[in-house]
């Protein structure tokens, strides 16, 4: 790690102040990205604006159906919270599933969708669960939100604060893990409404995560797994490595998305 | 046995500490005036180095010095070697390559050690060393050991035309053509056994400490054989000579064969230390010991293996590329030779054998010795082609095994070894057995209702450990003596210290040499203390690698016992005014047999160092040196199977029942035994299922360099081992011990594998078997 010089603001205004003044300032979210980055000496932020001190951050509230999890929640949180397993355990399912209990209970959901890694797992969620992402300018729809490859629709200086959607009727994830680090390899999250069947993707695509409308068509007629026989999803686009082709990726969100209907229903 | 005696299930006395955080590793020392290193490496694969400029790092805050290779060389410190010599069946030496523990000329992997930034603080000698400036020519690099064969391969090594080390055979070609010609079947398989990274808790570590005052150097690091490296930096390396040099190899977290070697940064910590003039320190981050630490296996093998019409194997034929990276590390040469083909009779009887190995230079990190070294990849060859040969010749695997098992002993192989004991149906009935082999169908038809292929596969494995004894291994190219050396102190107050050239990282060696002690003694475990790790402590020692600590160091100890025994008799029949045929040692008393006169441990040994009334012409004192050099090598042999499931959707391999049935002849702690067991099988499913070392083949870049791309075996990845012991003592040590450090990690491997192929009924799968690999196989089908 470089030299760097460490802020604790006690408010999202203070902290984008922060950044205001700073030469090559970073906000500093559960650091489950930056600080490892930061290691390797592979990012050398002048200053380090740390968030997990801002008490307006943090926080789930469940209201009826309505749901409010401030950024700074970390995944054991999300995990664990009582109210919001009972509107969507799907949520809580997929908070259980990141890292390993230390990433957990260091890792935010602001920090996992500000940095939208392309095999995270939050990303999924919010676009399937057609959230909206607030933050220190504005309010604006997930879709807005995600915009590519470590992507996001958020200015330099701009702080995600909250994020909230209406708990669909019935949802699930199924996460095919890499078997190395444990990321999404593919992810499918699934959310039932009655206006129709949204299902998003990650840790396959070129360009992150990604809504599959082929699946949401056949899924809105039926909301069972074997609405999925058939469907293929094509290899184009989708990321290759050592742990996974295109093509196989292409096979588990066919699998994962089945198993994540299986999940929905209980 | 007593309840602490061999024998017994005695917890590790060296776990407190462990758990605790107690443990004191290298990176734990603190020397007065202590700086911290941090090493320059290259960051291509081969590259020419056309200049190194230190100008500006030397400038840098708190740097105290930076050197480079040509400082080194004018210091005269030698080049790292090879200490295995091998000779190619024209009759050439092996073609080593110079290597500098600091590269002069040109870098020949990615990691290879350029210059040394010695600084106030970690972090100003990581800053200074980016100020390093090393102006590179690129070349082209070669990671594959087949293609660094072809015509037209970047050459690595001027020393070795076309990258080839040595073409080394073993039994005769045209005997094993001729069987293999006359046989009614012939199984042909290509294998692939696949390089791995050793991934030990504890990275590698080094602190040189040169005392001006003294002329005296002392090396703290992370060593399996403090005095073999004390050894070999004095006798070839220049360092300084052994009376002015102690290596220290304090607390150990584990090595599995990667910190037997001397590495170029203990070398150089050693000697900065003197150039600078104050102690230093190095400690490997994660991405160094990925990229420097010795790899392992890599090799790709062509083999026949012919049988007559009754099923009996008629004759092997092997022809393997070994990869051995980009340097000759110390041991690299016999792990793919005498390591390897001599295991190629596997527990079977095989008139005709012959194997080729060519050794081969490439652009990666140096391959030596990991856990089983030579044996895992003759068993995992011999197992998959039985396995195979079964399958085709529609015969059981259980039953074409017992068909060709050796049942006389000693069996004398076609390639050297010269078996002495075993009993080979024992173990495969035994795993047989618990694996309830019989009831498989219904299971398979159970997993089938689930939508899940289930597979059974077994493997028979035979190794040879104890790596000894020395005239042998001498004959066959070793520049070393392996036997082992101990001594037994007996306190003036009766208490005790077992001094061992053994040493233990992880293996409870502080528990099982104690209990040792404690059974032929009687004493209290608490009482005897096992000395370790220090070249100023312990009289000498071969250290611990090729599961040896058992079976040569635990005899040495035996033999020291037979000593210290004898002569506390002899105290004891004077004092007690006994004949010294009438003593016997039990439960901390020396007693006359058959009588009430006994003298407590403590009396007799309070008695050899007062001195008062000995019997005459003896000296004072009780303690007893042996050094044991053992007759054969052990042969450990066992059986394993392994039972899984695969969904075929995504490919996933679930081990759902491992039974391993070993025979390790006697055991000291059947506790440790079991664990030294699990911790194998894990590393062993890591190859088969997991582990997969990756080189971008243009650019020669480690592309699984962290453990976000390397798969380190966790524990949800096994599940509960039923694990068994049968025993036939070994006649070669006097206690019949054979070894147990590597069965697991080389019996493993082919029974996962025969268990996936079988399940989805293509053999075309090499390791690790990846969901993505298991998924293909299973559509190419």
């Amino acid at each position: 790690m470089y030299q760097t010089t460490y802020h604790r603001p006690s408010s999202v205004t203070e902290a984008v102040k922060m950044l205001g003044e700073a030469e090559d300032g970073k906000f500093l979210a559960g650091g489950q990205t930056l600080i490892p980055t930061m290691k390797q000496r592979l990012a050398a932020p002048s200053d380090v604006i740390d968030l997990r001190h801002i008490a307006e951050m943090k926080g789930i509230t469940v209201n009826g159906r309505d749901v409010r999890i401030g950024a700074g929640t970390t995944h054991a949180e999300v995990a664990e919270h009582t109210g919001l397993a009972s509107v969507c355990p799907a949520i809580c399912h997929l908070a259980s599933h990141i890292g390993d209990p230390h990433v957990r209970h260091m890792g935010t959901i602001g920090g996992s969708i500000a940095n939208n890694d392309p095999a995270a797992d939050y990303p999924a969620a919010m676009l399937a669960l057609n959230a909206m992402i607030h933050t220190s300018k504005r309010a604006l729809a997930a879709d807005e939100f995600f915009t590519g490859l470590f992507g996001t629709a958020l200015d330099e200086d701009e702080i995600v604060t909250a994020v909230s959607f209406t708990a669909p009727e019935k949802a699930g994830y199924a996460k095919f893990p890499n078997p190395a680090s444990r990321y999404a390899l593919t992810g499918v999250f699934v959310a039932n409404r009655p206006e129709g069947v949204r299902v998003a993707v990650t840790g396959a695509g070129e360009d992150g995560v990604f809504r599959a409308t082929a699946m949401e068509d056949a899924l809105s007629r039926s909301f069972d797994p074997s609405a999925l026989d058939g469907i293929t999803i094509s290899a184009d686009g989708l990321m290759s490595d050592i742990h996974a082709s295109a093509e196989y990726r292409a096979n588990l969100i066919v699998v994962m998305a089945k198993r994540a209907v299986q999940a929905a229903n209980g | 046995m007593g309840i602490e005696g061999i024998g017994a299930r005695v917890t590790r006395k060296e776990d407190q500490r462990f758990v605790t955080g107690l443990g004191r590793y290298v990176d734990d020392m603190v020397v007065p005036g202590m700086k911290y290193a941090v090493f320059v490496r290259s960051p291509h694969a081969h590259a020419t180095i056309k200049a190194i400029d230190t100008a500006s790092a030397k400038a840098m805050p708190g740097v105290i010095g930076v050197l480079t290779g040509p400082e080194l060389k004018s210091d005269g410190i030698g080049n790292i070697i090879c200490g295995w010599m091998i000779h190619s069946k024209d009759g050439s030496p092996m073609k080593m390559g110079a290597w500098s523990p600091l590269a002069t000329d040109k870098v020949r992997y990615v990691g290879d050690a350029v210059a040394i930034v010695v600084a106030e603080t970690r972090g100003q000698a990581r800053d200074a060393a980016e100020a390093v400036a090393v102006d590179y020519d690129e070349l082209p690099a070669v990671t594959d050991a087949q293609k660094a064969l072809e015509a037209g391969a970047p050459q690595i090594h001027p020393e070795a035309p076309n990258n080839l080390i040595f073409d080394w055979e073993l039994g005769d070609s045209a005997d094993a053509e001729r069987a293999l010609a006359g046989a009614a079947h012939v199984t042909r398989m290509r294998i692939v056994n696949n390089r791995l990274i050793p991934n030990a808790i504890e990275p590698r570590a080094a602190l040189g400490h040169y005392d001006k005052a003294e002329d005296h150097f002392t090396l703290w690091t992370t060593s399996q054989n403090p005095h073999l490296a004390r050894l070999v930096m004095s006798a070839f390396y220049n360092v300084a000579p052994e009376n002015k040099l102690r290596v220290i190899a304090p607390d150990v977290g584990g090595g599995f064969g990667s910190k037997i070697y001397i590495y170029p940064e203990e070398i150089v910590c050693l000697w900065a230390s003197k150039r600078t003039g104050v102690p230093v320190k190095w400690v490997a981050d994660r991405t160094e010991s990925f990229l420097c630490d010795a790899h392992g296996r890599d090799h790709v093998t062509e083999v026949s293996m012919g049988f007559d019409a009754d099923n009996r194997i008629v004759g092997l034929k092997v022809d393997t590329i070994a990869n051995l990276g980009a340097y000759m590390s110390l041991f690299s040469s016999c792990v793919p030779t005498y390591l390897y083909a001599t295991l190629l009779s596997g527990q079977y009887e095989i008139p005709h054998i012959h194997c080729n190995v060519r050794t081969v230079y490439t652009n990666t990190a140096p391959v030596d010795a990991y856990r089983g070294a030579g044996r895992p990849e003759a068993t995992y060859l011999l197992e998959r082609v039985m396995e195979t040969a079964a399958r085709e010749l529609g015969v059981s695997p259980a039953e074409l095994r017992r068909k060709n098992f050796i049942r006389e002993f000693p069996h004398q192989t076609p390639v050297i070894m010269n078996y002495d004991a075993g009993d080979y149906e024992a173990s495969l009935e035994a795993a047989m057995r618990a694996a309830d082999y019989a009831g498989f169908p219904a299971r398979r038809e159970e997993a089938k209702r689930r939508g899940k292929l289930r597979g059974i596969g077994m493997s028979c494995y035979i190794e040879a450990c104890g790596l000894a004894p020395s005239q042998a291994v001498g004959s066959l190219g070793a520049g070393i003596g392996l036997w082992e050396s101990a001594e037994v102190r007996v306190n003036a107050a009766g208490t005790i210290e077992v001094l061992t050239g053994s040493h233990s990282h992880g293996q409870g060696h502080e528990t099982t040499f104690a209990q040792v002690v404690a059974d032929r003694l009687g004493v209290p475990l608490d009482s005897v203390s096992v000395v370790h790790g220090d070249t100023d402590k312990v009289q000498m020692g071969m250290g611990t690698y090729g599961s040896r600590s058992g079976a040569v160091g635990i005899s040495a100890i035996v033999k020291a016992l037979d000593k210290v025994e004898a002569k506390a008799k002899k105290i004891a029949a004077h004092l007690l005014e006994a004949d010294e045929g009438d003593i016997v040692i039990e439960n901390g008393e020396v007693k006359v047999a058959g009588t009430d006169r006994s003298l407590p441990w403590l009396q007799v040994a309070l008695a050899a160092y007062t001195a008062h009334n000995l019997p005459a012409g003896m000296e004072p004192g009780l303690k007893e040196t042996s050094f044991y050099d053992p007759t054969n090598f052990t042969f450990p042999a066992g059986c394993y199977i392994c039972e899984v499931e695969v969904d075929p959707e995504t490919g996933v391999t679930e081990i759902v029942q491992f039974v391993a049935a070993d025979d390790f002849g006697t055991i000291i702690n059947p506790l440790i035994v079991e664990g030294q067991v699990h911790g194998g099988i894990t590393q062993g499913v890591g190859q088969a299922l997991l582990e997969g070392c990756v080189y971008e083949p243009s650019s020669g870049q480690l592309v699984t360099a962290s453990y976000m791309d390397y798969t380190m075996p966790r524990a949800s990845d096994v599940p509960s081992f039923l694990v068994s012991t049968t025993v036939t003592p070994s006649p070669s040590n006097p206690l019949g011990i054979k070894g147990c450090g590597e069965a697991g990690a080389i019996g493993s491997p082919p029974a996962v594998i025969n268990a996936i192929t079988d399940a989805i009924g293509n053999n075309d799968l090499t390791m690790p078997a990846t969901p993505q690999r298991v998924w293909t196989a299973l559509r190419k089908h």
